[in-house]
């Protein structure tokens, strides 16, 4: 290979940006087409230097937005190669057209999405909106905990995404600032070890193979549209979470980190849990720890996967604990969250009485204490002995001014 | 190396294997095909090609057929031009690992859009590629109104043209804009090749599409498309209206070279009045009421102030 390979360290002092630049970096990705936004443009950034450093051989396309950057991938993709960009916010729900685009297609593209509030008002700061955004268009979405998870799942990324049986696009989330730009130790792979696990890229039904002319994007009206997205929902459904599960078990034989598509702790005797995503998890469990020591049964549900969502795991954890707190980091605006809906949904046939709550909290970077989750898993357990919701359905947590509650 | 056709006549041209079927669903006179046929019989050489979305693009990929025997893709309205520079990026990428299956060959990128695919909302996206020097040719299908939604005015539609949003009506000549200087703005990209193209002078488009494939870097090119539908003459007219368009001087053909360098590269020899142009379309009808003649004299010396301009640019050499 032309490019230089790059001594790491067996753990770097990394923040999740650069984690996952490095992962792009050692899956050797042949066409980055991006844009700049913040909390994300590092690891654009980071791929440049390594380019300009050649320590990668490829091609990156500064184009002039977000659309116009998953445009590119698109066409890239089409043509046959590895194919990867990241981005936030505003910069997300720009791309949104395309994301169907690309899905509909199934083209493999990787997204690394730094979470980050959309506006207005205007917000740099990390939560779960833009994610939200995206949740129906078709991409399988990872979420990352720390810049340890954000480095390892962009190697999963790839290996599911451009699987043949799979052929779907794939995010992988980290929450903004809080993961992003927060510095922690990385157990790393060598560049062999890590190009080596996504393997070559595989083409199939490329533009730039002249001898079988391809044609993308095709127009399909009420004949075959119907077909082609139950097709794709049918994938995701049934296809995609065996192949994480595998590609996990594999990373796991390489790295001896273990991943899980629905990440339990203390579930195994827990009467109250929070089920959450990104850096609350860590947070929730500490907390639910330090409860336990005070008596209460705390466990967390930590969601990996959140497309395809993963209900028959979400119902295997949740279905011997009494009182469940489902935790959303974005407004749900005229509804309950996200997580409480889909908890529901799951749960709805269930073999359980557990009762449900929802919590909306850190809103535009706001900080969930661990005092605010003591007070929540107290309150689960209130529940619980009281044998029923006590509280309104829906909670914001630590927002100014009189409390807000609904339902 | 790539390969130029060698094209002699009409006959030899229509009868010329080609990478776009007859079999589409465009309307019955429609210029696209034409124009499409026109770049693609431009070169022997393997195409990756892009449309925008747009009569084009829903008339030749109705799924399950298609009728593009080359590799093609569209991704929505604004963005043909970002797909195909993607692609581009690609094989360049594959091309410095050595990784392409077929290394010898070498494809020409094209992407296709109507004006409002270009001078609207795709305005951005081709800009950007022309700034970055990607190796590709965008084509304007200019029929000057958003045929493909049932014809609502472009930015590329010209004064008193009546369309579903900018009808005549009682108080209305229609369209109150001028058409938007396309090629003047791509050109001023500094790019190294635009130029104005017109289904009827079929060897000076294939002579400049041929120039914009043997150039390295960014292509633009302006096709005028006379519109059967909307422009409202019959099918059968469609040469007849591209010839008025020329030969009226509403479509002059030129060239910019490197941004700058302006050849006007068809000099009629019988101007025909605008009037002429205006009188064969229905868009114009209402035109030759009495309360709008006055914007005829006032189309005929717009015209002639254009020419003036273009041949004083090309007389300068700057």
């Amino acid at each position: 290979m032309a490019f230089d390979k790059m001594e790491l360290r067996d753990i770097e002092v990394w923040d999740g940006n650069f984690a996952a630049a490095q992962a792009m970096r050692q899956c050797q990705i042949d066409v980055v087409a991006a844009y700049p936004i913040t909390p994300s443009t590092p690891i654009v950034e980071g791929y440049a230097k390594f380019l300009a450093d050649n320590y990668v051989e490829g091609e990156f396309v500064m184009v002039e937005s977000e659309h116009a950057a998953m445009s590119g991938c698109i066409g890239a993709a089409a043509a046959g190669g590895r194919v990867a960009t990241a981005t936030s916010s505003q910069g997300f729900a720009l791309m949104v057209e395309t994301l169907y685009q690309a899905s509909g297609m199934r083209l493999p593209i990787v997204l690394n999405v730094v979470n980050r509030a959309l506006a207005a008002p205007l917000n740099v700061n990390g939560d779960h909106s833009d994610m939200y955004l995206g949740r129906d268009s078709g991409w399988i979405q990872l979420d990352a905990y720390c810049p340890q998870d954000a480095y390892d799942l962009n190697f999963i990324a790839f290996k599911v995404a451009e699987d043949h049986e799979v052929r779907l696009p794939c995010m992988v989330h980290q929450d903004g600032f809080m993961t992003s730009h927060t510095a922690q130790g990385v157990k790393t792979l060598t560049d062999d070890q890590g190009y080596n696990f996504v393997g070559d890229f595989k083409p199939m039904n490329d533009m730039l193979d002249f001898e079988h002319p391809v044609t993308h994007g095709v127009q399909t009206e009420e004949d075959w549209h119907f077909e082609h997205k139950a097709r794709q929902h049918n994938d995701l459904m049934t296809k995609v979470l065996p192949k994480i599960q595998t590609a996990f078990d594999e990373f796991e034989k390489l790295s001896g980190r273990k991943y899980n598509i629905v990440e339990e702790y203390d579930m195994a005797d827990a009467d109250v849990a929070v089920v959450c995503m990104g850096t609350s998890v860590e947070t929730a469990r500490e907390v639910a720890t330090e409860m336990r020591a005070k008596g209460i049964k705390a466990g967390v549900v930590g969601i990996r996967v959140i497309r395809p969502f993963p209900f028959e795991q979400i119902k295997d954890a949740l279905k011997d604990v009494k009182a469940i707190g489902a935790l959303d980091r974005s407004s749900p605006n005229g509804a309950p969250g996200m997580l409480f809906n889909e908890i529901a949904g799951a749960l709805f046939n269930a073999d359980t009485n557990a009762l449900l709550s929802g919590y909306v909290y850190g809103l535009g970077g706001r900080d969930l204490t661990k005092a605010h989750l003591t007070d929540l898993f107290t309150e689960l357990q209130a529940n619980v002995d009281a044998g029923k919701v006590t509280t309104p359905l829906q909670q914001f947590i630590g927002v100014r001014g009189p409390k807000l509650s609904f339902l | 190396m790539s390969e130029m056709k060698k094209i002699k006549n009409l006959k030899e041209f229509s009868t010329s294997a080609d990478r776009f079927e007859g079999a589409n669903l465009l309307c019955p006179g429609c210029a696209h095909s034409i124009i499409v046929r026109e770049v693609l019989n431009a070169t022997n050489d393997d195409l990756v090609l892009s449309a925008s979305t747009g009569c084009l693009e829903v008339c030749t990929a109705v799924y399950p057929y298609t009728s593009w025997d080359a590799s093609w893709i569209h991704i929505g309205f604004e963005n043909g031009s970002t797909a195909v520079a993607g692609a581009e990026a690609m094989h360049k990428a594959l091309a410095r690992k050595g990784r392409l299956k077929q290394p010898d060959r070498n494809p020409k990128f094209v992407s296709f859009a109507g004006d409002g695919a270009s001078y609207d909302i795709g305005f951005q996206w081709i800009s950007g590629c022309m700034e970055r020097g990607h190796n590709i040719m965008h084509v304007v299908l200019d029929n000057e109104v958003y045929a493909n939604t049932g014809g609502q005015r472009s930015s590329s539609t010209p004064i008193g043209g009546s369309t579903t949003t900018s009808p005549a009506g009682r108080v209305s000549y229609g369209e109150k804009q001028n058409k938007k200087d396309m090629v003047s703005i791509m050109a001023s990209h500094g790019i190294p090749y635009s130029a104005q193209v017109a289904p009827n002078k079929w060897k000076d488009m294939v002579k400049k599409i041929q120039h914009g494939f043997a150039v390295d870097g960014p292509v633009f090119i302006n096709a005028v498309s006379p519109c059967t539908t909307e422009w409202k003459f019959d099918p059968k007219d469609t040469m007849y209206l591209s010839d008025l368009s020329t030969d009226s001087l509403v479509f002059p053909l030129y060239e910019i070279i490197d941004g700058h360098e302006l050849n006007i590269t068809y000099r009629p020899k019988n101007v025909v009045p605008v009037e002429e142009y205006l009188a064969a379309q229905g868009r114009f009808k209402h035109l030759f009421k009495d309360e709008y003649k006055h914007l005829i004299k006032e189309w005929q010396e717009r015209v002639d102030k254009n020419w003036a301009y273009l041949n004083r640019r090309e007389e300068a050499r700057v």
